[in-house]
């Protein structure tokens, strides 16, 4: 098992190498002026010394090579460098962001999860039945469904026509996010956590549908039948053990689609978690950021992928086995 | 193109008329009903729906005005139609360009195998150790934004999935006995990659190009929506979309409604052709799967 974690760890390490010498290069490459970018409508009031002046602090009147030698050694000692549009440390954004995000994608993904594999149960037990292809039909709906534009609708019809629940942001006006109760933090969370959970609802339900229709077909499941084993029955006993494990399994190598998703929920509802740093980080040249949260989501999508292959190997004792020998 | 395919596929299956048969020509009556109405749709109506007419706003959608005018009294219908062409246009260069590197790479990883190969494996562990979103703000970050920061965009992260499946075929050529016989003839490895593996590998380049196409337009609209995809003076599906959030709170629901129903019908269409058109191209992968 060390020797296991001690793999995943070396090969963490070398994959930000190469996320961030990669995403260091593209920026690189770019052709924004990051002084210029920086002062934006003042670039007509400020003379070159002071332009000189900000590209000093900054260190970009040094060479591109040494840049990134610098910016690598100090990333190794756990210093992301400042993010210009908050004024703070990167590290200390990207927890706080992450704080808020972190409740988000939870909920979304649980939710994503449970729904999507009960439906897929459903659905593949009643195949062929209306309730199927109406099941089958809303998944393959919401795959192809631009997830922002699922959000809009969630918020004009919950939010703006039936009043449930507030239109935006992880707080009313005037309030910290740290500062509110669970009722209200649920009431501004559930809007953004549905429609980041039902692109993950339709993917978990056709996988889900689609492996529970294995097993039915299996020699196993006849036999059952045979013996006499209701419907319910044999998807209680020999579907939900069979098809457990790989639903887990896909729904934590999801992760990546997860964050991506949540860039989009958080911007149409104002949600101020990490996906909303990223597209101000995009949109107002903040680099240090912008590169912080680079290499944070390959954590995370790593970290989902990690998960994912440590279940498999713990239930099933097949990969266990052959990885040993 | 797409009527060509039509044509040629269907010619051995004209007599066979199943149920089958008749659902597939159907959707694909319905796509062209699709990409022809938004085509001359947009030619029809001209640029005029696109200036501001402040006696005409906030109409709801009706008879003279279709899905309505917006805050400024510009046409929506007109803005739609605008703007599925421009992303159509814009996802479909994108797509290329993915399917285009996708094969590319898929090559260099299948024939040439070695250090090619595990080059390519590692640049697709990359791609996919990112979520799509995030490399993609990077990369349109960089080209600050526009139709080429887009396009360089979704371009560069879609190609993996394209590139494995050419490098397995890529693979499976490389070691057929005709293509070891034309080594044997003394033909170069460039000679063979034009001459044996390029045909063989046209079918997956045009599957891999149309089933990327709505994945393409999807994420351009999700570019433009967050704002750093197309300009904001041009009508994209993101960028109308992105307006109109500003003005969901004020009531006015066909504003996100319509133009979004329209993004969703033309990426489903889209993505049932090119369901049909993989199943119709390559029978074998099908069996595999």
């Amino acid at each position: 098992m060390t020797r296991l974690a001690s793999a995943k760890l070396l090969r963490l390490v070398v994959l930000l190498v190469a996320v961030s010498s990669l995403s260091y290069g593209i920026l690189c490459l770019s052709p924004i002026d990051p002084v210029l970018a920086y002062v934006g409508d003042d670039a007509l009031h400020i003379s070159p010394e002071q332009r000189h002046k900000i590209a000093e602090r900054w260190g970009l009147d040094k060479p591109a090579g040494k840049r990134f030698a610098l910016w690598l050694g100090r990333i190794v000692r756990g210093d992301l460098g400042r993010s210009q549009i908050y004024d703070r440390p990167v590290l200390d954004v990207i927890v706080e962001k992450a704080h808020l995000s972190a409740g988000l994608m939870a909920v979304a993904w649980c939710l994503s999860g449970i729904l999507g594999f009960t439906l897929g149960v459903l659905a593949g037990a009643a195949q062929g039945s209306w309730l199927d292809r109406l099941l089958r039909w809303f998944a393959y709906l919401v795959a192809s469904a631009p997830a922002f534009w699922v959000g809009m609708i969630l918020l004009v019809v919950f939010s703006v026509t039936l009043r449930m629940v507030p239109s935006c942001c992880a707080a009313p006006p005037g309030m910290e996010p740290s500062q509110v109760g669970f009722g209200l933090w649920l009431r501004h969370l559930i809007l953004p956590a549905l429609t980041l959970s039902l692109t993950g609802v339709a993917n978990m339900l056709l996988h889900t549908r689609q492996r529970l229709l294995d097993v039915l077909k299996s020699d196993y499941a006849l036999l059952a039948r045979a013996q006499g084993a209701s419907l319910s029955a044999i998807v209680w006993h020999h579907g939900l053990r069979n098809i457990s494990v790989p639903a887990i399994n896909i729904h934590f190598a999801s992760f990546s689609e997860l964050f991506g998703g949540a860039v989009l929920a958080e911007q149409v509802f104002a949600y101020p978690g990490l996906g909303q740093a990223t597209v101000q980080a995009g949109l107002r040249g903040d680099v240090p950021l912008l590169l912080g949260i680079v290499l944070a989501s390959a954590v995370f999508v790593f970290t989902g992928n990690a998960m994912a292959d440590l279940l498999s190997r713990i239930v099933d004792p097949r990969i266990r086995l052959g990885a040993r020998t | 193109m797409s009527a060509s395919v039509e044509c040629s596929v269907d010619a051995p299956r004209a007599g066979l008329l199943s149920a089958l048969g008749w659902l597939r020509t159907s959707r694909w009556l319905a796509c062209i009903l699709v990409l022809g109405g938004i085509l001359v749709g947009s030619a029809w109506v001209g640029n005029t729906g696109l200036s501001t007419n402040l006696a005409a706003r906030n109409l709801h959608p009706g008879l003279g005005r279709l899905l309505g005018t917006d805050w400024l009294g510009r046409d929506m219908t007109t803005r739609v139609l605008l703007g599925l062409r421009l992303s159509l246009w814009v996802g479909f260069i994108a797509a290329l360009l993915s399917a285009v590197l996708g094969i590319l790479a898929g090559i260099a990883a299948g024939f040439l195998g070695g250090f090619a190969d595990r080059a390519v494996a590692w640049m697709i562990d990359l791609v996919m150790s990112l979520p799509h979103l995030v490399s993609q703000i990077l990369i349109a970050f960089a080209f600050s934004g526009g139709a080429k920061g887009v396009i360089a965009a979704v371009g560069l992260t879609h190609w993996a999935l394209l590139a494995r499946i050419v490098r397995a075929e890529a693979q499976r050529i490389k070691t057929s006995e005709y293509v070891l016989l034309s080594s044997k003839l003394g033909h170069t490895k460039g000679w063979i990659a034009r001459h044996h593996l390029l045909p063989h590998l046209l079918p997956q380049f045009l599957v891999g190009l149309l089933l990327m196409f709505p994945h393409a337009i999807s994420h351009e609209a999700a570019l433009s929506f967050i704002g750093l995809g197309l300009s904001p003076h041009k009508p994209s599906m993101g960028i109308v979309l992105a307006e109109s959030l500003r003005h969901l709170s004020t009531g006015f629901w066909w504003l996100a409604v319509f133009p979004g129903l329209a993004l969703l019908v033309t990426v489903k269409v889209f993505d049932i052709l090119g369901e049909d058109i993989r199943v119709l191209l390559t029978p074998r992968m099908q069996q595999d799967s």
